[in-house]
């Protein structure tokens, strides 16, 4: 096994690659070209690398007062220019959390249902229509929220679950609809079209021929996906769920009109919260002072970092799969 | 291993194991395969020869039934093994497949899956519970003479194999599960020429217990291995009979014609 | 060269007939068939919100369309009638610089991976793009601030722009790399053959070729942009009145939206299901050319 594995796309573009090099114009027009094209591409890789700069750099003042304590301190006063950001990185975790537990198995049964398990003629309506679950605006989904999600919940499951597990503290205290469980479950809605699509691209992935030496051998379906498609297929199905979680750590609209914005930590779900997106929407365009822009800025800066981190994780873990499954189906 | 079948020089044809009535598939609008009548005989290898495209693979997967699993596909008429048409609707092509075993043209292990658990893959499917799994797994890889290569290394993942070891290793999971029939679609042409004297040499030993039914785009291959010989040219059965016969003396122009290497 | 042990000619067991069940075929086929009953559900669950937002937005949303709504701007609490207009343009404006600036940069980008990139800075630009597609859009917004908000001291629809180009641009350069790769290359040979030089056969022939499907992503990047609200808030804000100035600040559909769907009154609530009403339709219709072009073009997947 070579140490350097190239992706596909990669070894393909090498091929290409030497081509177009044994045909390299030499000409002013495409050295030109060539120029601005490459001006492009390298914008294009510039941009992240200046967000993370120039975050930096607005978060400096916070980062200089605060120190890692910021990361871990719940006071949040602008007044008193005091601020702590861990009530906004719990809400943020645990909102992301509750979505992911109610997203995955119904993702992962959707992509399964998708790649495999479908009548052919149902697969493309049905694609389309998770597609265009994901292309509804995120502001639309907050404003359906309010309306119909935060008042069923407040009338039907809350109080169901305050009655059967209040005792334990994650269901405590009154049914306001409003809070960290619905911030949940409208996150959860959002990113099942992520993390079905991905993993349908996937399972996709898997040669036929796994499936058929399945088969051949007497395999109902369930038992060819449980044997031969989902363990080639589980590395590639991590990296669709982080990339699902990425997704909810970064949505900011819908949260925002649902989660009930008060920043407190509180072991219980159905209690309002506030996560690091929400804040900077609601107060970093009234934040007078230097410190308090900082200190959004920082939030900023957390947030984006951790995105990044987890998109390249979960990038890899996908592209890594699916080359490792294109190679054996050559 | 001579073109004529001089093992048996004269006797009467055997028990046919499979009898195939009229079929016809189709792919979508596509008819694939016209009108195809013929018996395959028990315990003796059958070639199915051909040009490309003239639907062999097609018709060793109506056999089992996986023909049905491209999306469009369908198939109409007889396959009767032992008596029951598998084409009939109170026949579950699942349970088929236990009985009528399939190794594929390119060598397909269970990536994640050891040696060991690939030999035993299809009792896990079945969820059969065998009393001695350890005896099964080197029984069926001495059968096809792998035991030795691989006897050291049997928790290691099947890819680990060379390609001519790992088709082996798949043939030697069709055996696991006893099949009376085993149908093999070109397993060779992915493979180097020593590799594909090993499994041709199988082939041979195994007829004695298996009926087998090769697929092959080689004609020396099939007249080397088979007793029976169909000759598939456009989706019809041209010529079906001993081996010898179709090499030596066929009846159909165009039998000869192929065979003799004039086209295909 | 081991030989294989000839097996015993005892002939096999006896199989049952087909007719008859395996042992244990009924439990399997029974659980195969419960697995599957599952992901239909799955699929079910995942209809229900889709079915809802859309049946609500529309049964909430379908009255108040009208001349007033996309002619008149939006009125003082208490006051009847009033409209979004200068949102709905506002958006459209902001589309338009959107992709002034994201277009070009996304496509020329994305040409220069597929035609003339070249190892490792090629490799690192693809990936980068594809990150830059994951981070939270309010992030972007907040770069924007800092860098443009601050140094013209002003909201402004450019920066409202330049916010959205920065979200489509990996859309816009992963769908037009993906195209232009799809085009066979003898098409570029033989241009090349002729004489014709390489920057000419880039953009005239290859482009060209990929040109429908890069169409159809550019429609699903617009429709991506057209509902982003948080890159919004801190740079293009928001407003009362019509604008066209690109250095003030302008009204956008997500955000009049937000402004009246989070407020108390009711007739403001009223609006804000229409101007959701007319965002949905406009993203859904995008999405639904941008399908039926990929499925008449052959370019799907």
């Amino acid at each position: 096994m070579s140490t350097a594995e190239q992706l596909p796309m990669d070894q393909a573009a090498t091929r290409r690659e030497r081509k177009a090099a044994a045909t390299r114009g030499t000409g002013l027009g495409d050295r030109v070209f060539r120029g601005v094209l490459l001006a492009f591409g390298l914008t294009v890789l510039a941009v992240p690398a200046l967000m993370l700069v120039e975050l930096a750099g607005s978060s400096r003042l916070a980062i200089e007062r605060f120190g890692a304590g910021f990361l871990t301190r719940t006071i949040w006063d602008p007044v008193r220019a005091d601020f702590g950001a861990w009530p906004f990185i719990y809400g943020t975790v645990v909102s992301s959390l509750i979505a992911l537990v109610l997203a995955v198995p119904v993702s992962l049964g959707l992509a399964i249902f998708l790649a495999d398990l479908a009548p052919h003629r149902v697969r493309r309506p049905l694609g389309f229509l998770v597609e265009l679950l994901a292309a509804i605006p995120s502001v639309v989904y907050g404003f359906w929220g309010i309306f119909v999600l935060v008042p069923w919940l407040r009338e039907s499951i809350q109080p169901f679950l305050i009655e059967r597990l209040g005792f334990l503290p994650f269901f405590e205290g009154p049914p306001l609809g409003f809070g960290m469980l619905a911030a949940g479950v409208i996150l959860a809605i959002m990113i099942v079209p992520t993390i079905t699509s991905i993993s349908r691209e996937v399972l996709q992935a898997v040669p036929q021929t796994h499936r058929e030496a399945a088969i051949g051998l007497g395999a109902t379906p369930w038992d060819t996906l449980r044997y031969a498609v989902l363990p080639a297929a589980r590395s590639g199905l991590v990296g669709a769920i982080i990339l699902g979680l990425n997704r909810a750590l970064g949505e900011t609209m819908a949260v925002t009109m649902v989660i009930g914005n008060r920043p407190q930590v509180s072991a219980s779900i159905l209690q309002p919260a506030y996560t690091m997106a929400s804040v900077i929407a609601n107060e970093f365009a009234e934040a007078d002072t230097d410190v308090y822009l900082s200190a959004l800025s920082e939030v900023a800066l957390l947030l984006f970092g951790v995105a990044l981190l987890l998109n390249l994780l979960a990038r890899w873990l996908v592209n890594v799969t699916k080359s490792r499954l294109e190679r054996r189906a050559a | 291993m001579s073109l004529i079948d001089s093992d048996r020089p004269e006797e009467a044809p055997p028990a046919a194991k499979i009898v195939v009535t009229r079929l016809n598939a189709y792919f979508h609008k596509f008819h694939a395969i016209h009108d195809i009548t013929l018996s395959i005989p028990g315990a003796r290898v059958t070639a199915v020869i051909g040009p490309s495209g003239c639907g062999k693979s097609t018709f060793l997967r109506c056999l089992n039934r996986m023909h049905e699993h491209v999306p469009g596909a369908t198939a109409k008429g007889s396959v009767v093994l032992d008596g029951v048409d598998v084409y009939d609707p109170a026949v579950d092509p699942v349970r088929l497949r236990r009985r009528v075993g399939m190794v594929f043209q390119k060598a397909n292990p269970f990536p994640t899956m050891s040696i060991r658990e690939n030999v035993l893959a299809g009792h896990k499917l079945n969820g059969t519970r065998l009393k001695d799994p350890a005896a099964l797994v080197e029984k069926t890889l001495r059968h096809v003479a792998l035991w030795d290569e691989v006897k050291d290394k049997l928790d290691q993942s099947g890819m680990s194999l060379s390609g001519g070891q790992q088709q082996r290793l798949c043939i030697a999971r069709v055996l696991a599960v006893e099949p009376e029939v085993i149908l093999l679609d070109e397993p060779c042409s992915a493979l180097d020429p020593i590799a594909t004297a090993r499994i041709e040499e199988l082939i041979d030993e195994l007829k004695e217990r298996y009926t087998l039914v090769l697929v092959t785009h080689n004609m020396q291959q099939a007249a080397r291995v088979s007793d029976y010989t169909a000759f598939f040219y456009m989706g019809d059965l041209v010529e079906f009979d001993r081996t010898g016969t179709i090499f030596t003396n066929p009846k159909e122009s165009k039998t000869e014609d192929y065979v003799t290497g004039k086209f295909g | 060269m081991t030989t294989a042990t000839r097996p015993s000619s005892a002939p096999p067991p006896p199989h049952r007939t087909l007719l008859e069940p395996a042992p244990g075929e009924r439990l399997r086929r029974f659980r195969s068939r419960f697995f599957t009953a599952l992901c239909v559900l799955c699929a079910v669950v995942v209809l229900v919100p889709l079915f809802s937002i859309f049946l609500y937005v529309v049964a909430r949303g379908a009255s108040g369309l009208s001349l007033e709504f996309f002619t008149g701007l939006p009125q003082p609490v208490g006051e009847p009638g009033g409209g979004m207009g200068n949102a709905v343009v506002g958006t459209l404006i902001l589309i338009a610089i959107a992709c002034a600036i994201g277009l070009p940069t996304g496509i020329l980008a994305g040409i220069y991976l597929a035609e003339v990139g070249r190892g490792r800075l090629a490799s690192a630009i693809r990936f980068i793009a594809d990150v830059l597609g994951g981070v939270p859009s309010i992030t972007i917004g907040v770069f924007v601030y800092a860098l443009v908000v601050v140094a013209m001291k002003r909201f402004s629809a450019l920066a409202g722009g330049i916010a959205l180009a920065i979200v489509m641009i990996p859309t816009v350069t992963r769908t037009t790399e993906e195209l232009l790769r799809m085009v066979p290359s003898h098409l570029r040979e033989a241009s090349l053959a002729l004489g014709v030089p390489e920057w000419r056969t880039s953009l005239l022939v290859m482009l060209r070729t990929a040109a429908p499907g890069i169409g159809t992503g550019v429609m699903l990047a617009v429709a991506r942009i057209a509902g982003e609200t948080a890159p919004l808030l801190f740079t293009a804000f928001n407003s009362r009145y019509w604008s066209a100035d690109i250095d003030r600040p302008i009204a956008s559909l997500p955000v009049q939206i937000l402004t009246y769907a989070t407020s108390p009154y009711k007739d403001w609530q009223a609006q804000a299901w229409t101007g959701a009403l007319v965002l949905v339709l406009l993203v859904f219709c995008l999405n639904l050319l941008a399908r039926l072009a990929t499925s008449r073009g052959g370019k799907g997947r």
